[in-house]
């Protein structure tokens, strides 16, 4: 069970009929609430009240010293002549639309290769885990600038094969590969996922299947990918919304510019530099909102298209 | 073999797993399956190559952490001829505080983040999982949805308000927010795990005259270890990792954490000194790296229970 056919199931739960409670259930509804206390006054102050006033500053001039002045949808018409932000967008779908699907199809194939009870198969899964865990920290961008840098190590190992190598982080016809690779090098919690989704399916099926004659392409084709095409919708979504918020790497990477030529600069970066370097709030904040707006769009479009192509047995 | 960390629930007998063999037929089976021992050896071979290409430059990080300088920019293999510890020390000390006193900045804000999201999300999800009340529907569904918000919603206004409170360079905008359950992701992970504990034990204790707050604290909380030791280890690790929100709220050098430590590092030294940086930043991911060795199982049934349809 995921988050998201959880929100799938209660939208299709029927509304209880209202009526008057007994006092033995007003007392749980009292005891209810107050074990939700802690979540409801996050939910308040954290979450929902910053979300109503970032949708206000977002129609404001905000730079935190003066108050906030009311601008209409200035920020929002701003960005049809903010060529970084354009710029910035670009990057980022060309991040998102590159390295997830490689991201996921490494992912797929290792489980692939390590389902069905073999031998070091906890071994095997714990290399491949250990990149997920480390990849979005400051030491694996600063290992990431070296690797991939004038005098790094893959210039170094090219030049061992002859090759004479380039500044890959320099030149912003490639940096922004990079960082494509360290995500894809961070399957590995995808594919624990899959694994788990691979386990669901019983092995009677392909046992069926054998004594049927069927290849393992065909069995693939028939049982696996059909059967596991809730958990492919599942990593699909996840990681599109963690990728669309991609922020440390392309920081690091770049000192914080999103060089070279902005060739780096991820939409989250461009926002951060505007809210927290130049103190633009509210364009920050309209910019924020367009993010909001990008990845729901995304997430929904998922939705509408699982129904064609995912399957749920029930 | 069971891959998620509780039993599916009962209320979506739909979804409940189909698996009806016994392991030890499935064990022979997959054997069988899996092909001849020639192909199997091949597939052993394959598997660990591409583990050590994936690995590699991990390993490479922590050999040139101990080679000198100017070895580091001539060397791709993974030999050590000299054993250079001056990387480490030199790079411990070389920002205004040992580096020690951000690693002790980055366990506060870990070990708070940790006590916050145990209490508070265990609290919710007990609520979620067991008790009754009117629109718990619209709340749960506004949950879920809340783990897919990205934080530059709400961080603008978050900023300002714990700015006006006097909190930047405090721990509290870190802290605070776990505190309040704001991590959701473990609500429904402690939901998931609640709902597959028998109810007949809640109910059994409810006879002897247990209130809710017992049944939570004495029957329940005991019984789900195993979701709260994932809550930890979880929490942990993405807290330390955690770079965006410390880089906005910690500016001040003596606040700094680990991440943020270790970016200034790199921006005031430049490419001068990679030993010493490749030194620090091994340093960083060494707690991370440890959780996962005593963590493991929890982390990928963690991992596995939420992604399980």
């Amino acid at each position: 069970m995921s988050a998201l056919t959880e929100m799938s199931r209660l939208k299709k739960e029927p509304r209880a009929k209202k009526r008057k409670l007994t006092a033995a259930e007003k007392k749980e509804e009292r005891v209810s609430y107050l074990f939700l206390a802690p979540w409801l006054v996050g939910l308040a102050v954290i979450t929902i009240g910053p979300m109503a006033a970032s949708l206000y500053l977002s129609f404001t001039d905000y730079n935190l010293l003066q108050p906030p002045e009311w601008t209409g949808l200035e920020n929002y018409l701003r960005m049809f002549e903010d060529t970084r932000l354009q710029n910035s967008l670009g990057v980022t779908f060309l991040y998102v639309f590159v390295s997830v699907p490689l991201q996921l199809i490494a992912a797929l194939a290792l489980a692939l290769i390590l389902d069905r009870g073999m031998r070091g198969l906890s071994f095997y899964r714990s290399i491949y885990y250990l990149p997920s865990l480390l990849g979005g920290s400051v030491a694996i961008a600063v290992l990431w600038r070296q690797i991939f840098g004038t005098d790094g190590l893959i210039n170094q190992l090219l030049a061992l094969v002859g090759i004479e190598g380039m500044g890959w982080i320099a030149d912003p016809s490639t940096a922004l590969g990079t960082l494509m690779v360290l995500n894809v090098w961070t399957f590995g919690a995808p594919m624990v996922i899959f694994l788990a989704g691979l386990r669901q399916i019983p092995t009677m099926y392909y046992e069926a299947a054998a004594m049927d004659g069927a290849s393992k392409v065909r069995q693939f084709t028939t049982i696996t990918a059909p059967l596991l095409t809730p958990i492919i919708f599942f990593n699909l979504v996840l990681q599109i919304i963690g990728a669309f918020q991609s922020f440390t790497q392309a920081f690091v990477v770049s000192g914080g510019t999103g060089g070279p030529a902005d060739s780096t600069m991820f939409f989250t970066l461009y926002l951060y530099q505007q809210g927290f370097g130049n103190f633009n709030m509210g364009y920050a904040s309209a910019m924020a909102w367009l993010l909001l707006l990008i990845i729901a769009a995304f997430t929904f479009i998922n939705f509408i298209a699982s129904k064609w192509w995912v399957f749920y047995d029930d | 073999m069971t891959t998620n960390i509780a039993p599916q629930t009962s209320t979506t007998p739909a979804t409940e797993p189909k698996r009806t063999e016994p392991p030890a037929s499935r064990k022979k089976n997959t054997e069988e399956l899996s092909g001849s021992t020639g192909r199997r050896l091949l597939k052993h071979l394959l598997l660990t190559v591409f583990g050590i290409i994936m690995l590699y430059p991990l390993l490479w990080m922590l050999v040139s952490s101990l080679r000198p300088n100017d070895v580091i920019f001539r060397e791709a293999g993974l030999w050590l001829d000299t054993f250079e510890i001056s990387n480490y020390t030199e790079g411990w000390n070389a920002l205004q505080s040992p580096f020690g006193h951000y690693m002790i900045n980055s366990m506060i804000v870990v070990i708070g983040s940790i006590i916050g999201n145990l209490v508070s999300c265990s609290m919710a999800a007990y609520a979620f999982a067991r008790l009754k009340f009117r629109r718990r529907n619209l709340l749960f569904a506004i949950m879920l949805m809340t783990i897919m918000l990205p934080i530059h919603v709400i961080i603008v206004p978050q900023y300002i308000i714990f700015s006006e409170m006097g909190w930047v360079n405090t721990f509290i905008p870190l802290v605070l927010p776990k505190l309040l359950a704001t991590d959701a992701f473990f609500v429904f992970l402690m939901v998931q795990f609640i709902r597959g504990l028998p109810k007949e034990l809640d109910e059994a204790a409810r006879i002897d005259g247990c209130g809710h707050v017992r049944i939570f604290t004495r029957i329940i909380l005991p019984l789900m270890m195993p979701a709260l030791a994932t809550t930890t280890i979880f929490t942990f690790i993405w807290t330390w990792n955690d770079f965006f929100s410390q880089l906005i709220y910690l500016t001040d050098p003596e606040m700094y954490t680990v991440p943020v430590a270790l970016r200034s590092f790199v921006d005031s030294t430049a490419t001068s000194s990679w030993g010493s940086m490749f030194a620090m930043s091994i340093v960083s991911l060494l707690p991370v790296f440890l959780v996962f060795l005593f963590g493991q199982k929890y982390l990928v049934k963690g991992i596995a229970t939420t992604g399980i349809k």
